[in-house]
């Protein structure tokens, strides 16, 4: 007849799931990303800006240049440094820990780049 | 005209997206208001609407019986197409729900010189529904990942799973193809055939352009114009912690996708959309066909309606029945 | 106007342009009217016929009158409009499913092309879904408030006169078959929007004669037709008397019986018209040879219920009938015979509507002990599902080549189908008593079958042209049938099916007699100390003798 005993659970449920992140995250924002910044060096081979947004693709390209068509492994200047488009004797020079950069925004993010699919990330010193 | 008039309006709505994110202060209305409000609209209509609908009883028990009943043990029954039985109705209910058992059955009928009809299997409809919800439901859920903080495993396999091809960089998720294909699909089948465009209306082509300007504008902020995820992260996890922020540079395309959802939001509850509860509800595919076996109750029966009685119709024919030797109660 | 020859109209409906031949209507469907001339509506109810049932139902047919559709004026009620409106709220509170077809329609248009009046006319509102929009579009403009605001663009309309009219003319093109809510993801079930509208159009007394007049009979005589008492128990004698001379067995029926065991009622066309008739004496040969301790009855003479297409009170009246019948007899059960839409109200709505029974005791079969536990309740029993036991257990002597005269295929009956789920047991009969069997091609039979496309009271003469168009689907599959193995003999278990697919096949496909399944069981019954049969029970040649015939 009127299935409250049935639409009442279903519509409890339905609130649960369209509110779920609100319950998960019970209030606490988390840990907020903090990548550590090179010792080092200043400047990056771009503006950060630019980097944050675009960094993937900037290091895809370098892929694919380099290991794919052949490119110069050697082109990239910075402050007057010049870099290897190398992910590992490139970024990682200054970029030194793997998860103390790479991981703290991707971890957040959820982002999975699948870099370490190939290379080996360098031991954390710590 | 209404293909355009649904153009149109989610044009609109794209402007004054964009417009309200350029004024200042524009981007926390955006970014930090409107999302409750819409959200807040989504589910108080959301359950208004099906409480509405609870509220009207379900006086006869009318299944659409889809193969052959319960009755002599040795007969097959079909048992989820015809089911008497909860468990049965539950696996109509899942096989409906999931995997659109109706529209699997779909045919195509044309007519041809004889006049001679020609009835086939036509499974278009059930496929190109099927890969606009699955992805619907897929994207929903990888943005999750914005939402909670931190991602649990399991919407992190879902976008590795997602995203499984590796190929671009950020890595494309085959969702993102098949949402904009399913809407293409489920848009143009509109268009060409020629019973459905008759019967279209501006609430059937609009929903579906929206959805697309906002898989649109996602599409492109992954892949094109790529504003700073890890703000927006921080606004989406901010928004489910109720300490809304906007921590930073976004970019205008970002808001102008909130704007859209949240007018999916607010429009949803109120239009067609709602079927995502109505077919838990309908009467003719969630109730056992066992109407033989049990008594089934309506709350507004009239008990004051009798049939016209025996004795009635014996007064009015009681000679005639006598002389045909009919028995009568009354001599 | 004279209707059309089967050539021509068949000529028609596969070249004239339509939405079904691939041409797109230019006025879009809220612009174009309905307009009635002969040929394209029933005859409305006579006065006595209203005021009668308003007698019965007070307030539930409006104001008796005389009126035509081809009137501009259709003499409604001042308030009509609010009658209607009243009525459409009254009954969204009452009817869940109402409120959920009204709301959840994503004219995704899986239906359009599953309704056989559309098929058959290509008339864009038989398509399901716009016929359930021509009442959407005013609960949109009534009942939400995007309707009322936005109107026209978000395809809301406001209820007029000639929306009422066009309402009265495609709620009367629906047989309520429910082939459209098979094919529905949400199962929008098109037979309870119309039985809805159907309802509201009576509360202004906008009704037909046709389904009107059986219905007002019904409530006094018992049966559709006005049969008194003696006149029933005569044409059953009479058939008794065929019987006989065919099988040389005089069977012996009883009438308002009290103590019987059963109490059998079927639709009232079989006791009085061809070839329901022969379906009858096949019930009475199968009672006879197996013993039944059962009767018929004059007062509850009819199994089907019109109140099913006139509104859910007359319906219940209607059908009242059949349990104070079976208390006041002080039968066991209720064995119910070959019919359509009297099995959906018993199936779907006799036990809310007038149960429980509890006077009745859970059927079980005196000849095989069998308990139809799935009548737990109602403790009504299908005359195939009681067959098909008895055959399924040895309980029926039967030569099935006395049916090899005819080369039978088998058409399911709409509200059996899909209102029910009757698929198989008329087919376990037919296995044991038919040699020729063949079935329709697939998408065109059991829970896909087509309406016979006159049914919920459209069985009325002046409609043919729309009645044969609506019964084209049915009648193109037998024809296949037909020409592929030459089928003579279209099988069904349904009254309505019986009268009006005589008439479909004579005009669509000439050549192919119905008949219940049940004639056919007599037909192959072997009686005891019957003599030797040399016809069928129409009196047609059997196949042996045929032959003779032939080589004389």
């Amino acid at each position: 007849m009127y299935d409250k005993g049935k639409i009442i659970p279903g519509l409890i449920v339905f609130v649960l799931i369209a509110v779920s992140p609100i319950i998960y995250n019970r209030g606490n924002a988390g840990h907020v990303p903090n990548p550590e910044k090179p010792k080092n060096a200043k400047e990056c081979v771009r503006p950060v800006a630019e980097m944050r947004e675009s960094h993937m693709q900037m290091v895809i390209d370098w892929r694919t240049d380099v290991i794919r068509d052949n490119g110069a492994r050697e082109a990239v200047t910075a402050g007057g440094v010049k870099y290897v488009r190398s992910l590992q004797l490139g970024c990682m020079k200054c970029h030194t820990s793997k998860q103390k950069f790479c991981d703290e925004c991707h971890k957040y993010a959820s982002v999975e780049p699948y870099c370490w699919d190939c290379h080996i990330a360098p031991e954390e010193k710590d | 005209m209404k293909v355009l008039q649904s153009v149109l309006l989610v044009l609109a709505l794209v402007v004054v997206g964009f417009v309200v994110a350029i004024i200042p202060g524009g981007q926390a209305l955006i970014g930090k208001v409107l999302p409750y409000l819409a959200f807040a609209v989504f589910l108080l209509f959301f359950i208004v609407k099906v409480v509405g609908w609870a509220k009207s009883p379900v006086p006869f028990r009318i299944p659409t019986t889809a193969g052959q009943e319960k009755s002599l043990p040795w007969v097959k029954q079909s048992r989820f197409d015809n089911p008497s039985t909860t468990g049965g109705v539950i696996v109509r209910m899942l096989l409906e729900v999931t995997m659109f058992r109706s529209l699997f059955r779909n045919t195509k009928a044309e007519m041809h010189d004889g006049p001679y009809l020609a009835h086939g299997s036509s499974k278009y409809l059930w496929l190109f529904a099927l890969i606009f919800h699955y992805s619907f439901l897929v994207v929903v859920l990888r943005h999750l990942r914005l939402f909670l903080n931190p991602v649990p495993g399991l919407i992190q396999a879902l976008g590795g799973a997602d995203g499984f091809l590796q190929v671009l960089s950020p890595g494309l998720y085959i969702s993102d193809l098949t949402i904009v294909l399913g809407l293409v699909l489920l848009f143009g089948r509109r268009l060409v055939r020629p019973q459905i465009r008759y019967i279209s209306l501006v609430n059937d082509y609009f929903p579906l352009v929206l959805i697309f300007a906002i898989a649109t504008s996602g599409i492109l902020m992954r892949y094109i114009i790529r504003p700073d995820i890890i703000n927006i992260k921080q606004l989406a996890v901010g928004l489910a912690t109720f300490h809304p922020v906007i921590p930073g540079e976004m970019g205008t395309i970002f808001f102008v996708h909130l704007f859209l959802v949240c007018c999916l939001l607010v429009y949803f509850p109120f239009s067609k959309l709602m079927h995502m509860g109505g077919v838990f509800l309908s009467p003719t595919r969630n109730m056992a066909n066992n109407n033989r076996m049990v008594h089934h109750d309506n709350p507004w029966n009239d008990p004051a309606i009798k049939p016209h009685s025996y004795a009635g119709y014996e007064d009015e024919f009681r000679e005639v029945m006598k002389e045909a030797e009919i028995p009568v109660e009354k001599e | 106007m004279a209707d059309p020859k089967a050539e021509q109209l068949g000529i028609g409906v596969a070249k004239d342009p339509s939405l079904m031949t691939g041409a797109i209507p230019r006025r879009g469907w809220m612009d174009t009217p309905a307009i009635f001339k002969p040929g394209n509506y029933c005859y409305p109810g006579k006065p006595e016929m209203v005021e009668y049932l308003n007698k019965a139902l007070p307030g539930k047919f409006g104001e008796p009158r005389v009126w035509s559709p081809e009137d501009e004026d259709w003499k409604l009620p001042e308030n009509w409009k609010e009658i209607i409106l009243e009525g459409l709220r009254e009954r969204l509170d009452k009817f869940r499913s109402l409120k959920i077809f009204m709301d959840c329609c994503v004219r995704c248009g899986a239906c359009a092309d599953k309704c056989h009046f559309f098929l058959g006319t290509g008339d864009p509102k038989n398509m399901p879904v716009l016929r359930a929009e021509l009442l959407r579009s005013v609960y949109r403009r009534e009942f939400s408030k995007a309707g009322k605001i936005m109107g026209k663009m978000v395809g809301a309309r406001d209820l007029t006169v000639d929306v009422l009219k066009e309402w009265f003319m495609y709620f009367y093109q629906c047989t309520e078959c429910r082939r459209c809510s098979l094919y529905c993801p949400y199962g929008i079930d098109t037979a309870e929007i119309t039985m809805m509208m159907r309802e509201l159009l009576h509360l202004v007394g906008i009704n037909t004669n046709w389904i009107l007049e059986p219905a007002a009979n019904s409530n006094r005589t018992g049966n559709h037709m006005g049969l008194q008492p003696h006149t029933f128990k005569e044409n059953i004698e009479y058939l008794v008397d065929d019987i006989e001379e065919i099988t040389g067995i005089r069977v012996e029926p009883t009438f308002n019986r009290k103590g019987a065991e059963i109490l059998f009622i079927t639709p009232s066309a079989d006791v009085f018209a061809e070839p329901g008739i022969y379906t009858a004496m096949g019930y009475l040969l199968l009672f006879h040879h197996i013993g039944l301790d059962y009767t018929w009855s004059t007062y509850a003479s009819e199994g089907g219920n019109f109140g099913l297409f006139t509104n859910n009170e007359l319906m219940k009246k209607l059908n009242g009938k059949m349990y104070a019948e079976a208390e006041r007899l002080g039968v066991k059960w209720i064995l119910g015979g070959e019919c359509g839409h009297m099995w959906r109200v018993v199936h779907q709505y006799m036990d809310t509507l007038n149960g429980p029974p509890d006077f009745l005791e859970v059927p079980k079969s005196p000849i095989t002990g069998t308990v139809f536990d799935n009548a737990a309740s109602t403790k009504m029993v299908h005359i195939s599902e009681f067959t098909a036991d008895l055959i399924h257990h040895n309980k029926l002597k039967l030569d099935s080549s006395r049916n090899d005269h005819r080369k039978v295929t088998y058409h399911d009956s709409c509200n059996t189908a899909r209102a029910m789920g009757l698929l198989e047991e008329p087919r376990i009969i037919l296995k044991e008593v038919v040699n020729d069997f063949h079935e329709m091609p697939e998408h065109t039979i059991r829970e896909e079958t087509f309406c016979c496309g006159s049914g919920t009271g459209l069985n009325t003469g002046e409609i043919m042209e729309l009645r044969m168009r609506g019964g084209l689907p049915r009648a193109n599959a037998v024809k296949f049938v037909k020409e592929k193995y030459d089928v003579n003999t279209l099988s069904c278990v349904c009254a309505i099916d019986r009268a009006t697919l005589s008439v479909l096949m004579d005009y669509w496909t000439p050549g192919v007699d119905v008949c219940g399944v049940s004639e056919l069981v007599g037909n192959a019954l072997i009686m005891e100390g019957e003599k030797e049969r040399e016809t069928g029970l129409r009196f047609e040649p059997l196949a042996g003798s045929e032959e003779g015939e032939a080589d004389v």
